[in-house]
């Protein structure tokens, strides 16, 4: 079998003195939508930010396309083909909304087109001149996932991204994300509501103190629902 | 032509002129410094001895080289930008995830090293550097005589100012220079190599230290302490403006050159700490400074 689009394979991740991660291993093969579960704090984000190279150091293995990237800087990584978008949005305040889009840079080819960015975004086209944090919280979620589709890359984290929104603008979140399954995005998506997750994925991961703890294919979802109540504390 | 508030008009716009000519260095310096703790955190307390470098390079370059002001004002900001990137690359580098604290410490010790090397060099009684020929003499305005170099320093010091809050608001690579002041690991993972785009800050920030230098080598005496005694008003502007804004560096440096100039006319006993005391007026009213926002 071919190798996975991303391999991680017994990583662990620290910030500063606190070992956060200890020995996460998953996989994610080319076209899937994989969400990863877990309760506050299980290190969810910190998977996605060492994947990225953003945490203070790494250890293990993170390979993506059969390349391995665990000493490289994240612009590097990035430029694999990895784009990150974070739980907290990170609109940019001194930008207006164009210029949060038009920000990161290709890194390669194939990337969307702004006009249909445009067709399942509409509301940003009319916002393009405001500041990018006057957005509402759907709407900075909605240029958060846009900035990363122009880029060309493949891989795409999702942190959260249903977090705190309306159940309108979580339906069309959803919508988006079938789409760019569609298209052909590979998809790392991190999600708290295992429903909605259920609409989405192909499979789960149970994340718990730092490692990955189960994995449950999208359709035993429903078979599995009280070992997943037990995981998530709901 | 009548007096103005009793003050006889030549005088009044003489001072005028001396205080935009003042204003033009606080603009200039305010800036880099703005723009350097942007993005690096670090409050560069060596920009006034890379502005005398700047202006001793100027110098050097002419007395001993032959090489003229016009070539200065391209060579000189490379060659100080470049002693910049090597300080950024080889000590700065490690302080940014510190306190403020530690990158002034920093800045200041090689701010007292380089100009005690200069001046162990060159003593501390100041050199005259010749105004360039075709900036020479001087231009009746009907109002009042203006020596053309003071004049062209003014509108360059404007030039350099409008064009870098161009650049920084209205460019991509302006954007990319916001974006990382405000999330670098953000930037970072849109592939962009952050520390690089620090590096090439710092660089210019201390390229337009030098910058100001030459411009000010024909007006001010080229002495060791020039940037010392210029640093400190600096930074009471910086404070006044609002670390890290750039048209209110711009702003702010002008009006106070022009307050500073006007106090001279009008009261001359206050002309040496008028901006100390806005300063502290400032401070009191709006700690973030007039354009600055809390960070
Ligand atoms: N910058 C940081 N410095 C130190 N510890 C951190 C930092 N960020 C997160 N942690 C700790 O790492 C652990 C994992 O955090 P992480 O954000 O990865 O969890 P999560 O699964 O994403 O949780 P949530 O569902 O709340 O987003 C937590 O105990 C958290 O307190
Ligand atoms: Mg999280």
């Amino acid at each position: 079998m071919a190798e996975p689009m991303l391999a991680v394979r017994g990583l662990n991740a620290w910030y500063g003195e606190s070992h956060i991660l200890h020995g996460v291993d998953l996989d994610v093969r080319q076209g899937e939508v994989v969400t990863m579960l877990g309760r506050n704090g299980a290190g969810k984000t910190t998977t996605m930010k060492s994947v990225m190279g953003l945490v203070g150091a790494r250890k293990g293995s993170v390979r993506y396309e059969g390349r391995e990237t665990i000493d490289l800087p994240a612009y590097r990584i990035a430029r694999q083909g990895i784009a990150f978008c974070p739980e907290e949005r990170a609109i940019f305040a001194s930008l207006d909304v164009a210029e949060n889009l038009m920000l990161p840079p290709a890194v390669g080819p194939g990337g969307m087109s702004v006009d249909t960015i445009f067709e399942l975004f509409p509301n940003l086209k009319e916002r393009l001149s405001s500041q990018g944090t006057k957005l509402s919280g759907g709407e900075q979620q909605m240029l958060a996932i846009a900035r990363i589709l122009r880029t060309g890359a493949r891989l795409l984290l999702l942190d959260e991204p249903t977090e705190g929104l309306a159940p309108v603008i979580v339906q069309q979140i959803g919508h988006t994300i079938r789409r760019l399954k569609s298209e052909g995005f590979t998809i790392l998506l991190v999600e708290q509501n295992f429903r909605f997750a259920a609409t989405v994925a192909d499979r789960h991961y149970v994340m718990e103190h730092g490692r990955i703890v189960d994995e449950i294919a999208n359709d035993a979802l429903e078979a599995n629902m009280d070992k997943l109540h037990e995981y998530l504390g709901v | 032509m009548p007096d103005i508030f009793g003050i006889p008009p030549q005088a009044l716009f003489g001072q005028l002129l001396l205080g935009l000519i003042n204003g033009s260095f606080y603009a200039m310096l305010s800036l880099g410094l703005a723009i350097i703790f942007g993005l690096l955190n670090i409050i560069n307390f060596t920009h006034g001895a890379q502005y005398m470098m700047g202006a001793f390079t100027a110098w050097m370059l002419l007395n001993w080289l032959g090489i003229s002001y016009w070539w200065s004002m391209l060579i000189v900001p490379v060659v100080v930008g470049t002693f910049g990137v090597l300080i950024e690359r080889t000590m700065l580098r490690h302080l940014y995830k510190l306190d403020h604290l530690y990158g002034l410490l920093l800045t200041f010790g090689i701010a007292l090293i380089v100009q005690g090397m200069y001046r162990d060099q060159f003593g501390s009684s100041g050199l005259p550097y010749r105004i360039p020929d075709a900036l020479r003499g001087g231009t009746d305005l009907g109002f009042m005589y203006m020596p053309n170099y003071r004049g062209w320093v003014v509108a360059v010091s404007l030039v350099v100012c409008l064009t870098t809050w161009f650049v920084i608001e209205k460019t991509k690579l302006g954007a990319y220079l916001r974006a990382a002041t405000e999330n670098p690991p953000m930037v970072q993972a849109f592939g962009i190599n952050v520390p690089r785009m620090v590096t090439l800050t710092y660089g210019f920030g201390v390229g337009l230290a030098a910058f100001s230098g030459v411009l000010a080598a024909p007006i001010y005496q080229v002495s060791p302490q020039m940037g010392a005694d210029l640093i400190i008003v600096v930074f009471a502007v910086v404070v006044i403006g609002g670390m890290g804004s750039i048209m209110g560096s711009i702003v702010t440096g002008f009006g106070l050159g022009i307050i500073e100039g006007l106090t001279k006319v009008f009261y001359p006993e206050a002309s040496a700490t008028v901006i100390f005391v806005i300063m502290a007026i400032v401070l009191l009213l709006k700690p973030a400074g007039l354009f600055g926002r809390v960070r």
